[in-house]
């Protein structure tokens, strides 16, 4: 895979932050979306190949793909094209405001794109439409080929100047692909753009894999794979395609994740049927045993400043979920509801520990405060499991399996996506059947 | 080969219980213990008389009266063939998350592994491997199919 080109951002113009009146407060469900006109980026006349299609349509499609992920988030309403006032160069240099606020709008995004040399310059304006003003503008330079990525950088830079929240639009899932009968499931590692695009598919299927996760901060992957039948967690840069087993155990490695730092990996080990948490050093392989009980100790997750693990474990004699000091010791249980909790993953704020709870032949996925207290139930199903937090932790991404008959007629399994005020489920597009996602930090930090 | 006759045992066997349930129906729900699965549909033969797997309450691990029996029939039988290595695969059903049931199915085939051993058998001839649940032997959502599937099987391995 070809590592991102360089982007240069640039700031177009300074700006009051302060006088801007609109702001979208992503805090709670959003019922009342802000209503926004995405204008078409203007096509500079100055374009090379400008009655090529792709260049022509350059800046419908840009505006269309910012416009989808606006929608995703079901914080945005973006207004339809048809009752727009003004042509997209017009209005980028100075939109006519109150022809724009006719149509309803708060906010309006403009901007141009300018092919010339092999080289995409773009530039986009954010205006708020009550207070008559610019709230931003950015420029980038980049290769036509990475107009997606442009859609996605613009995205972000405007979620961000509205929610006061780094966005997640220019970000990547790998996940495991799936296909075949479920005795027969074939299995690959795969990795799409965060809105389903551009997937590709990174193992051949020979032999089964599981639970891919990025390194917080690189494009490196870690995850399981059954290669000659020996269940172990491997590591794989996806730019070059290598991939290396990670230590030498003498049995099941499983269940791996990263430091926040990218330097360790946890993960289970287990030996005689017991599993405990191990971590090794990438650098120095300095291999450390973190949990040392009779119980299953799994799934094991930072907290992103280093300091804690959560995991989940059988030593009360059902799953719970436990959280430790990073070296093991001041062990405290904190899911106590009813039921059993597993699959922790430390909400990349902080401030949250997303879970899958099983209950009464009910999978849920929720979240809890560090402490356990506040647990919140965000969505019942038959079978789900395996949270994944946006790079902003304010969506979860997991897997659903499906089916429409008891005896396992028209079985699917798909990646979906809640917002944890518990609003804004959607399915993921995935081109096969999906599970066991991974959400990547942003690509442009 | 080896798969193409115990394919043939096994279409034998279900050819017996097919015929069976015709006759009773009610069959079904003798086949559970609690939740641990006392049927013959899905079991396979090691040997004539020694069945190849045993079956699990769910979350736990411990071998029942009936998991014992038939695990001390596999420690017959592989005190006579010396030189026969086998595996023993764990499994999960599909109602848990994917890598608590990977260190249950672990568990699970290590009970059956530890048995053995108390049987005389070395621990050299024996490998164990987890699949969790993703390999499951009956793919329906019900008691009956997790039960099947709540599994330790012991394959051949030369």
């Amino acid at each position: 895979m070809k590592r991102i080109l360089s982007f240069i951002i640039i700031p177009l113009l300074f700006f009051k932050n302060s006088f801007a009146l609109i702001e979208v407060d992503i805090t709670r469900g959003n019922l009342d979306p802000l209503p926004i006109a995405v204008s078409p980026l203007h096509v500079d006349v100055k374009s090379e190949n400008l009655n090529d299609v792709k260049i022509k349509k350059l800046g419908e499609n840009i505006s269309e793909l910012i416009e989808k992920n606006f929608k995703s988030t079901g914080l945005f309403n973006p207004l339809k094209k048809e009752a727009f006032v003004q042509k997209p160069d017009i209005a980028h240099l100075k939109p006519r405001f109150e022809d724009w606020r006719l149509i309803k709008a708060q906010a309006l995004v403009t901007g141009k794109v300018l092919v010339k040399g092999g080289k995409l310059k773009a530039e986009f304006r954010l205006w708020d439409l009550t207070a008559a003003q610019e709230m931003t503008a950015l420029a980038f330079t980049t290769t036509p080929s990475n107009w997606r990525r442009v859609a996605h950088i613009i995205s972000d830079k405007i979620y961000e100047r509205l929610t006061g929240e780094e966005g997640y639009f220019d970000t990547r899932i790998i996940y495991v692909s799936e296909t075949g009968p479920k005795n027969q499931r074939v299995k690959k590692l795969a990795i799409m753009d965060q809105d389903g695009a551009n997937t590709k598919y990174l193992t051949l299927g020979n032999e089964l894999v599981l639970t891919p996760r990025f390194n917080p901060t690189n494009q490196m992957v870690t995850y399981l794979s059954y290669f000659r039948n020996l269940p172990r967690v491997y590591l794989l840069d996806i730019e070059t395609g290598n991939q290396e087993v990670v230590g030498n155990f003498p049995g099941m490695t499983f269940a791996p994740r990263f430091s926040p730092d990218g330097k360790k990996i946890i993960m289970s080990f287990a030996k005689d049927g017991n599993s405990d948490i191990y971590t090794m050093d990438l650098d120095t392989r300095i291999v450390e045993r973190i949990t040392d009980h009779s119980s299953i100790d799994t799934s094991p997750s930072y907290s992103p400043d280093g300091k804690y693990i959560c995991f989940n474990s059988d030593r009360s004699g059902l799953q719970q979920i436990y959280v430790m000091r990073s070296d093991g010791s001041n062990l405290k249980r904190i899911s106590f509801g009813k039921g059993i909790y597993g699959t922790p993953v430390w909400s990349p704020r902080g401030d949250l520990i997303a879970f899958t709870k099983v209950r009464k032949g009910k999978f849920y996925i929720g979240v809890m405060r560090a402490d356990g207290t506040g647990e919140r139930l965000l969505t019942e199903n038959f079978y789900q499991e395996a949270p994944s937090w946006s790079p902003n932790g304010r969506v979860l991404v997991f897997y659903r399996e499906t089916k429409s008959g008891p005896k396992g007629e028209g079985f699917t399994a798909k990646l979906w996506s809640i917002d944890i005020t518990g609003y804004n489920e959607r399915k993921m597009k995935t081109e096969t059947d999906a599970s066991d996602p991974s959400w990547s930090s942003l690509l442009s930090k | 080969m080896k798969f193409n006759t115990n394919l043939r045992k096994v279409l034998l066997i279900l050819f017996a219980t097919i015929a069976l349930s015709a006759c009773s129906t009610a069959k079904k729900s003798g086949d559970l213990d609690g939740d641990v699965y006392t049927g013959r549909d899905t079991v396979e033969f090691l040997a004539k008389g020694v069945p190849d797997r045993v079956f699990f309450a769910t979350n736990k691990s411990s071998l029942t009266t009936k998991s014992r029996e038939t695990l001390r029939k596999q420690a017959t039988f592989l005190r006579k063939n010396k030189s026969l290595n086998i595996t023993i695969e764990g499994h999960a059903d599909e109602r848990g998350t994917r890598e608590f049931n990977l260190a249950l199915g672990e568990r699970r085939a290590n009970a059956a592994k530890d048995y053995l051993m108390t049987y005389g058998i070395s621990g050299k001839r024996i490998s164990v491997i987890s699949y969790g649940k993703e390999r499951p032997v009956n793919t329906e959502s019900s008691p009956l199919a997790w039960s099947q599937n709540r599994r330790s099987v012991t394959v051949k391995v030369n």
